[in-house]
């Protein structure tokens, strides 16, 4: 196989490194509201981690369409069930992405949705339990900007 | 132009038996992020809710924001204690509501 | 060093480095269909086979995949009558899933009345304008990608089928031209890509092959479909060269080529790429 010459690697990787080295840069500078969404949601109150699996691309192929499963262990009866779950991303211009709410005719405190990450940051879930419990769960996603589907 | 919503769940299903639904509607989602060639701001634009009931009774619903992504999907599930029929609405931005509805049976 | 010599040299190095090793350790799992003899690949590889699981997923369940929204909206389009002839696409083709089983797969073809080829796209604006006496659909408007991802979806999982001899022989080979030769700024033919260099990690993304049976494809950058004459726009412009305008000979010669290219592969539209 041939290989790349200099000229060409540079041309083909080069073009738009400014573009793919954005992100990294905004990721390090800027915070967004989600510290006080989600304060605003416990009421200062400390989740637990943990009974909440959040399913993201490790490196999402494209940021603005990253699927997204969210998986709450509960019995989901009328007794003992998830609430809601408030979904926040750190990095983009708004920390709010979504607030699932189920009843126990969710049946599951399992649902799926296609998300916008404008970098690389952190997806952060929070449940409510119908016992007024918090719990939270959180997943680093890496957003590449720069290849020619960026 | 409000179209047909894509919404997928069995005909039919056992007493208690927990099925899932997936949906999938078209939308721009205008996040109020972009501008125009003219460098003016574009106004946001999107579905901003969505619930789900059974014969009246909630079943799952969920607040939206513009970090949703175009053409919105959206699956969960639901518990099926009796037949009936499923009523779905995604309200727009403008005020406007999608609509949908589907039946289930339950097994003999 | 200037910044921005420091990204060239970060970027390249970076780029030749993880070409090695990402390329490597995916290209086990991509499958493709053995090429004919005499083609310029070996193994004929669809782009989807270089997406991610994730990507891949949304192609796989028609009601997960956005595209069908397309298809589904132009499904509702085939009945409806429009243009002075009072006729819809109905009114002379009846059921698109009889009638235009194959046809997607084996554009473009040749029109002896126009003594030219047509693509998809050239041939649903000929039925508008001749046959229901309707205003042609612009290029990237939604109708227009609509109906041809609706049409050729009726061929999905059928091989692409590319006639190219005859007539059709030179303009085969003004797209092969084409396909070879570098172009804009950065100097680079369709070939430096996806021929020389696909498989490899570049630019935070893995190279295809080019292959063009997904489209129109459900792009996730644009989340919408997306023709395949604005895909090469996109590559043009991404070598900073000044594209071929959409449906012009040159683009239209290289859709040609490019579906020889891919001969065999089953048609995917509507598939989904990054």
């Amino acid at each position: 196989m041939t290989a790349i010459n200099r000229r060409q690697a540079f041309a083909l990787g080069g073009g738009f490194v400014a573009l793919t080295m954005m992100p990294m840069a905004a990721h390090a500078q800027v915070s967004n509201d989600a510290a006080q969404s989600i304060a605003k949601f416990t009421g200062g109150k400390e989740p637990t981690k943990g009974r909440i699996a959040l399913d993201l691309p490790e490196i999402a192929e494209n940021g603005n369409t990253v699927p997204l499963v969210l998986n709450v262990e509960s019995p989901m009866t009328a007794d003992s069930y998830v609430k809601e779950v408030m979904i926040v991303a750190d990095g983009n211009p708004n920390s709010g992405v979504a607030t699932l709410m189920f009843t126990p005719l969710s049946g599951k405190a399992e649902a799926s949705i296609r998300i916008r990450l404008a970098a690389t940051q952190n997806v952060i879930a929070i449940a409510r339990m119908s016992d007024g419990s918090l719990f939270t769960e959180r997943k680093t996603v890496k957003v590449t900007i720069g290849g020619c589907g960026g | 132009m409000a179209e047909k919503p894509r919404i997928k769940l069995p005909k039919e299903a056992a007493k208690g038996e927990i099925i899932q639904i997936k949906t999938l509607v078209s939308h721009v989602m205008e996040s109020g992020q972009r501008k125009d060639a003219q460098g003016k701001p574009i106004p946001r634009k999107i579905i901003n809710g969505f619930t789900c009931e059974l014969n009246g009774k909630p079943v799952f619903a969920c607040t939206l924001e513009p970090a949703i992504s175009a053409n919105p999907y959206i699956q969960f599930n639901a518990r099926i204690e009796e037949a009936g029929t499923f009523k779905f609405a995604w309200t727009d931005d403008d005020g406007s509501v999608i609509t949908a509805e589907e039946k289930i049976a339950l097994k003999a | 060093m200037q910044y921005r010599y420091v990204g060239l040299v970060a970027a390249a190095l970076a780029a030749v480095a993880l070409g090695g090793v990402c390329a490597s350790a995916q290209e086990a799992e991509r499958k493709g269909i053995p090429a004919p003899r005499g083609h310029v690949f070996k193994t004929i590889i669809s782009g989807y086979e270089f997406r991610t699981k994730e990507t891949r997923a949304l192609q796989d369940d028609d009601l997960e995949n956005p595209g069908f929204l397309a298809v589904e909206r132009a499904a509702d389009v085939w009945k409806k009558a429009e243009g002075n002839e009072g006729k819809s696409c109905m009114s002379c083709h009846g059921e698109a899933e009889k009638s235009m089983n194959g046809v997607g797969a084996a554009m473009p073809k040749w029109d002896d009345k126009l003594n030219k080829p047509v693509n998809l796209e050239q041939r649903i604006n000929i039925c508008r304008t001749e046959k229901m006496k309707a205003e042609p659909w612009a290029f990237r408007s939604q109708p227009l990608t609509d109906m041809t991802a609706f049409v050729r979806y009726q061929s999905r999982g059928m091989p692409v089928s590319v006639k190219t001899d005859g007539p059709i022989l030179q303009w085969f080979e003004r797209g092969k031209q084409i396909y070879y030769t570098r172009y804009g700024q950065l100097d680079l033919a369709c070939e430096s890509c996806h021929e020389r260099n696909n498989g490899k990690f570049m630019r935070a993304d893995f190279l295809s092959q080019g292959q063009t049976n997904g489209f129109p494809t459900y792009r996730l950058r644009d989340q919408r479909l997306v023709p395949l004459h604005e895909r090469f726009e996109g590559c043009m412009f991404d070598v900073r060269a000044e594209p071929f305008k959409p449906l012009s000979d040159e683009f239209l010669a290289l859709e040609l080529y490019v579906a020889w290219r891919g001969i065999g592969l089953p048609v995917e539209t509507p598939a989904v790429r990054n």
